[in-house]
């Protein structure tokens, strides 16, 4: 019998592109931008080597605190406020309601549209001079205000509110296809015992649909670390400084304000921080019980 | 579904549950308010898309245009400025296209063949490499930006569109690798050993018997491709060049430009342009959709 690397040396050839993505795209660029942070490069990258003082920069600059600050701020709002929602509109979606399809295909829309689209559609609703509060003034309520995107300590919220508004859907759709799989038999059971519905969702249903929960948590947590499009259409980071986000700072530092090593120190905590949050979580998902081998 | 309707001519033996009552109006109520919450934004979208700036002006969102007109929409489309030059969305629309259907292609391509090498044959190194392609999924692309600028650059593909396929492709394997692995994963061993008793090779058994048995986790695999790209901002924004900018970069540069009184007609005719092809897409796959980002939703 010939070596295993041998007998599936085709297997090898196919996954040859597979490997130089991840040996030159993700593995090589990452050496090469946390090699850059160590450096004092501005428009150009230098090697001269300076250690942590791009981070403790960083660190000390208002700009990146305001911008983990929000990101902080947005991710709590973003996620428990689509788990919520996304959760309560598939219950409500599951109490056998008439036109579920149509409420369904509402509910599911805005997660197929950009997050560019997104953001330029909430900056036209809510704009302070043209959108809901002057019409709401028009109505004869003079003194309504609502100009949180136009003040800097509201602002986050707004996106925050536009995220839910794009991306609660989807956990309503895994949710809801989480809900349908629980067996009959446990909602006769329940009923039999006389418990109400609210507590078998409390405490049996919201229990068997943790890993629902956990998959949509993953999902909302990769977009918040992502977030970018979305403030850029909606507030550009203003008013001042108030809604940067770290995706934001990276990337205005790289290409507009040619600070290649502060830009790469920044892109390296982000890297870092999700790699802590993660590594657990894929060790148990995928890798602790390895399938069996063909 | 079908299940939980055939429960329901079940007698449960316990006391008989109150079905009808203020609570089915309740659950109506909340059903409806959340549809408004979705619904608002792309009516006032298509609403002011209709109106004359001087209606747009009174400030009343919510109001019909008194006199409807797409003399908006055809200034988006041929005469709305992104920048300097002002030809209009469409540029963008044919960019979005050009990047659109390679990356499609060549994204699947080689996420299917990597997803098939993973789950039939699994050669040295295979479990490391699907490692890092999970891990790369999650890691925030900031990390590799620069580096791939800087690469492509060297090979003269950036700011060019086969630069900015190159670049979809690369941060859709993962994805793709897993959609296909999974797919893969639950068809029968037995299948595929009998077909390497019958002398099927790697490519053989790939086009002959597991590409025709996938055509439901290909069209999975576009849905969620076509919506993902040409929803792009950031690698289009970065890697396009200002002569390929994808539609969503034109859009956001037609919207928040800064010289000028604002067209608020014209830049919500050219928000729905811009969302017309995923929205599209949306409702003609219906639940290829939710398949589709339910199998993204990442689980093994």
């Amino acid at each position: 019998m010939k070596p295993r690397f041998l007998r599936f040396w085709m297997a090898q050839v196919a996954l040859a592109p597979a490997w130089l993505i991840v040996i030159f795209a993700y593995i090589g660029t990452i050496l090469w931008t946390i090699q850059i942070s160590f450096t004092s490069s501005k428009v150009f990258p230098v090697s001269n080597y300076v250690g942590f003082s791009q981070y403790t920069r960083l660190f000390g600059s208002e700009r990146w605190i305001i911008s983990v600050q929000n990101l902080a701020i947005f991710g709590l709002i973003f996620i428990v406020g689509c788990l919520i929602l996304g959760f309560l509109l598939a219950v409500f979606l599951d109490q056998r309601i008439r036109a579920e399809s149509v409420f369904r295909t509402i509910f599911l829309y805005p997660y197929a549209l950009s997050f560019i689209v997104t953001g330029l559609v909430w900056q036209w609703t809510l704009n302070p001079t043209l959108g809901v509060q002057q019409t709401v003034r028009n109505w004869g309520w003079e003194s309504f205000t609502f100009d949180w995107l136009s003040r800097g300590d509201r602002a986050i919220y707004v996106i925050a509110l536009a995220g839910m508004w794009q991306a609660s859907g989807l956990v309503m759709a895994i949710l809801l296809a989480g809900l349908r799989g629980v067996d009959g038999e446990l909602w006769k059971a329940a009923k039999v015992d006389g418990i109400p519905t609210w507590r078998v969702y409390v405490h049996i249903v919201i229990p068997i649909l943790t890993p629902m929960f956990v998959t949509a948590t993953v999902l909302l947590a990769t977009a918040v670390v992502k977030v970018y499009d979305l403030v850029v259409a909606l507030t550009n980071g203003g008013p001042g400084i108030s809604t940067e986000v770290p995706a934001k700072f990276v990337i205005e530092y790289l290409f507009q304000r040619q600070n290649l090593g502060l830009a790469t120190a920044a892109s390296t905590v982000m890297m870092i921080t999700v790699l802590c949050v993660l590594a657990p979580w894929l060790y148990v998902q995928y890798f602790r019980k390895p399938r069996s081998a063909h | 579904m079908a299940s939980l309707t055939a429960n329901a001519h079940v007698e449960p033996s316990g006391p008989r549950p109150k079905r009808i009552g203020p609570g089915r109006y309740g659950v109506y109520a909340f059903l409806i308010i959340s549809a408004l919450f979705f619904l608002i934004p792309l009516y006032v979208m298509i609403v002011t898309s209709l109106k004359p700036m001087d209606e747009i002006r009174m400030g009343n969102l919510f109001a019909l245009p008194g006199s409807p007109s797409f003399d908006a929409w055809i200034k988006a489309w041929s005469q709305a400025c992104t920048g300097l030059n002002c030809e209009g969305i469409h540029v963008g629309m044919l960019n979005s296209i050009k990047i659109l259907i390679p990356s499609v292609i060549l994204s699947i391509a080689v996420g299917s063949v990597t997803g098939y090498a993973l789950s039939f044959w699994r050669p040295k190194g295979a479990n490391i490499l699907f490692a890092i392609l999970l891990l790369g999924a999650f890691i925030p692309y900031q990390v590799f930006l620069y580096p791939l600028v800087r690469i492509l650059s060297m090979v003269s593909l950036y700011n060019s569109i086969p630069g900015v396929v190159f670049v979809h492709t690369i941060f859709g394997l993962p994805l793709m690798t897993l959609l296909f692995r999974n797919f893969y994963a639950g068809i029968p061993i037995d299948l595929f050993k009998a077909a390497r008793v019958d002398g099927g090779g790697f490519w053989a058994i790939f086009l002959r018997l597991m590409l025709p048995l996938s055509t439901p986790i290909i069209v999975v695999a576009a849905i969620l491709q076509i919506t993902g790209i040409w929803n792009d901002f950031l690698f289009g924004l970065i890697f396009a060049g200002r002569e390929n900018f994808p539609m969503t970069v034109q859009l956001n540069n037609v919207v928040n430009s800064s010289f000028g009184e604002k067209e608020y007609n014209v830049n919500m005719a050219a928000t729905i342009l811009t969302a017309l092809v995923p929205l599209f897409v949306y409702f003609v796959s219906g639940r290829w959709f939710v398949r589709g980002i339910a199998s993204g939703a990442v689980k093994g």
